[in-house]
């Protein structure tokens, strides 16, 4: 049975509980369920401060101050959107280190409704200079990333989700991947996206690229994977648009062409599941397939 | 003719930091309370700032700072000719305390409501490394406690037991919504609570002293209007 990267997150985080005693875990009541044994095992590092956001993110940097790797989390909307002026000032302005590790964007509980969908959560996050962006494709990735990460002294914003790839990569903070090799684009896959990306691109002549770090983003990576007159397509699990200027400032050497797919800039008022939303907003395979075939013909 | 007292040198001090006259009564309204902290109850080494053993102050409301500089110069935490810089290009002292820049500076503050929460996590951590002899004081203002960030502390802290942790209340009667009374608000939240003269140092001194084995501590120093 493939584990969800929320069970993993709190797998991953409870090991370092235990391993490391500098880690402090920080929780506003989502997932409490998950970190009973973290809980069990230092009531002192593992703090579960009620339904509070912005104490959430002060008291983790409360943590950090003290020198302790800081974990935070909560559900994406209330992680980064509600309490944004703790994670800019406490952690960001501050200069402190820090995981803040959301579950549930962009809209993974989907029967939830808007209040509890969050594809903006990245481009908010990118607005915090210096802070890292990691979205794992799947739990393998989240474990990896989480490890590598949690003790660096930086601030990262790590998104689990509900879709997950169906493959594992060697993924790093600043890495890219060449899947496959094409001629006519170059289409950039992030994080869960990434198994869809390749069913829709299937005998179309594109090279497909996967990262799991939108920052930092390897840049020397995307401009060694491309032509001289490259046409780059990002498909991403946020508002579409979001990874473009790391494309761009990539590119800045070529004449390089973008376009997106990801999640539409419009507010989502339907109910239903996660494959629900997927369609409808043009972000399953058929639609990834149909947005990407639309961005070649416009070239 | 009155001995010159140290207070009188923190005072030439603060004069020398002009520029933020807007925030004067804000600054004057903290001195007594800053100058008993740093001369009498925090255990902070000015050598070294950031000493694992030390008391943590934080001074949440940001706003006024020549006092708080004031003070840190006296204690020599940087020398008293940086506060003739205050405001000015280059010059570490802004409107608003950076603890990246200067020396004894526990957090950065200014936008209200944030001190609190750093404080309660500052005084979790310190339980969590077995640190029983230090202790967190935050310092927020009235009109910052309207903030609505600060009642999840203020609910969260008695909840968690953090006995080092002292929430100091200038109440110069700023906040257009009156606070008080202190007692039965605070009190209900489980703080134990304490209202004394703000300018009264020997009040200030007792009961910024006074760490109680069972719950979080408010000290409230009164400061009446017009006595800034």
């Amino acid at each position: 049975m493939v584990t969800d990267m929320r069970t993993q997150l709190a797998r991953t985080a409870t090991d370092l509980v235990e391993r490391d005693p500098n880690v402090a875990v920080v929780l506003a009541e989502i997932s409490v369920d998950r970190f009973g044994r973290a809980i069990e095992v230092a009531p002192d590092r593992v703090i579960n401060v009620g339904i509070m956001e912005q104490t959430l993110i002060g008291v983790a940097a409360g943590f950090a101050m003290e020198g302790f790797h800081a974990i935070a989390h909560t559900m994406a909307p209330f992680l980064v959107e509600r309490p944004f002026e703790q994670v800019k000032l406490d952690f960001g302005y501050q200069g402190l280190g820090g995981t803040l590790a959301s579950v549930g964007a962009p809209y993974d509980y989907g029967t939830e409704g808007g209040t509890h969908h969050s594809p903006g959560d990245v481009g908010v996050v990118l607005t915090v200079p210096n802070t890292d962006v990691l979205v794992p494709g799947c739990a393998a990735e989240l474990d990896r990333l989480l490890r590598a990460t949690y003790a660096d002294g930086r601030l990262t914003y790590l998104r689990a989700g509900v879709a997950q790839s169906d493959v594992a990569f060697d993924v790093a903070r600043g890495r890219l991947e060449v899947v496959r090799r094409g001629a006519r684009a170059t289409v950039l896959a992030v994080g869960p996206l990434l198994s869809r990306t390749l069913a829709a691109c299937e005998g179309l002549d594109v090279s497909v690229l996967y990262t799991a770090s939108v920052a930092p983003f390897d840049a020397a990576g995307l401009a060694a994977a491309v032509g001289e007159d490259p046409l780059v397509i990002a498909v991403e699990p946020f508002y579409e648009g979001t990874v473009l200027p790391a494309l761009a400032g990539a590119l800045r050497h070529v004449p390089a062409r973008f376009a997106s797919v990801g999640v539409p800039r419009r507010f989502i008022t339907s109910y239903g599941t996660a494959e629900e939303h997927d369609r409808e907003l043009g972000m399953d395979v058929a639609g990834i397939r149909r947005r990407l075939v639309g961005a070649l013909e416009l070239g | 003719m009155a001995a010159r007292t140290d207070l009188d040198h923190v005072r030439e001090l603060m004069a020398l930091a002009t520029g933020d006259e807007k925030h004067d009564e804000s600054s004057t309204s903290t001195l007594d309370a800053l100058w008993v902290l740093y001369d009498r109850v925090l255990q902070i080494d000015p050598a070294a700032p950031r000493d694992e053993t030390r008391d943590r102050f934080i001074l949440s409301k940001g706003h006024g700072p020549s006092a708080y500089y004031a003070v840190l110069a006296a204690k020599g935490f940087f020398p008293e000719d940086v506060l003739a810089g205050f405001l000015e290009w280059g010059n570490p002292l802004g409107s608003h305390p950076d603890r990246n820049q200067v020396p004894g500076v526990e957090a950065s503050t200014g936008s209200l409501g944030h001190g609190l929460a750093l404080a309660v996590g500052s005084a979790l951590a310190l339980r969590a490394k077995g640190s029983t002899d230090e202790r967190v004081v935050v310092l927020c203002g009235d009109a910052e406690l309207n903030e609505g960030s600060n009642w999840e502390s203020i609910l969260l802290a008695p909840h968690l037991n953090l006995t080092n942790l002292t929430l100091l209340v200038i109440d110069n009667h700023s906040s257009s919504i009156p606070m008080g009374p202190w007692q039965p608000r605070l009190g209900s939240f489980g703080w134990g609570v304490v209202v004394v003269d703000g300018h009264d140092q020997e009040q200030l001194y007792d009961a910024l002293s006074l760490r109680s084995p069972e719950r979080p501590n408010a000290v409230i120093a009164d400061i009446p209007e017009g006595e800034w």
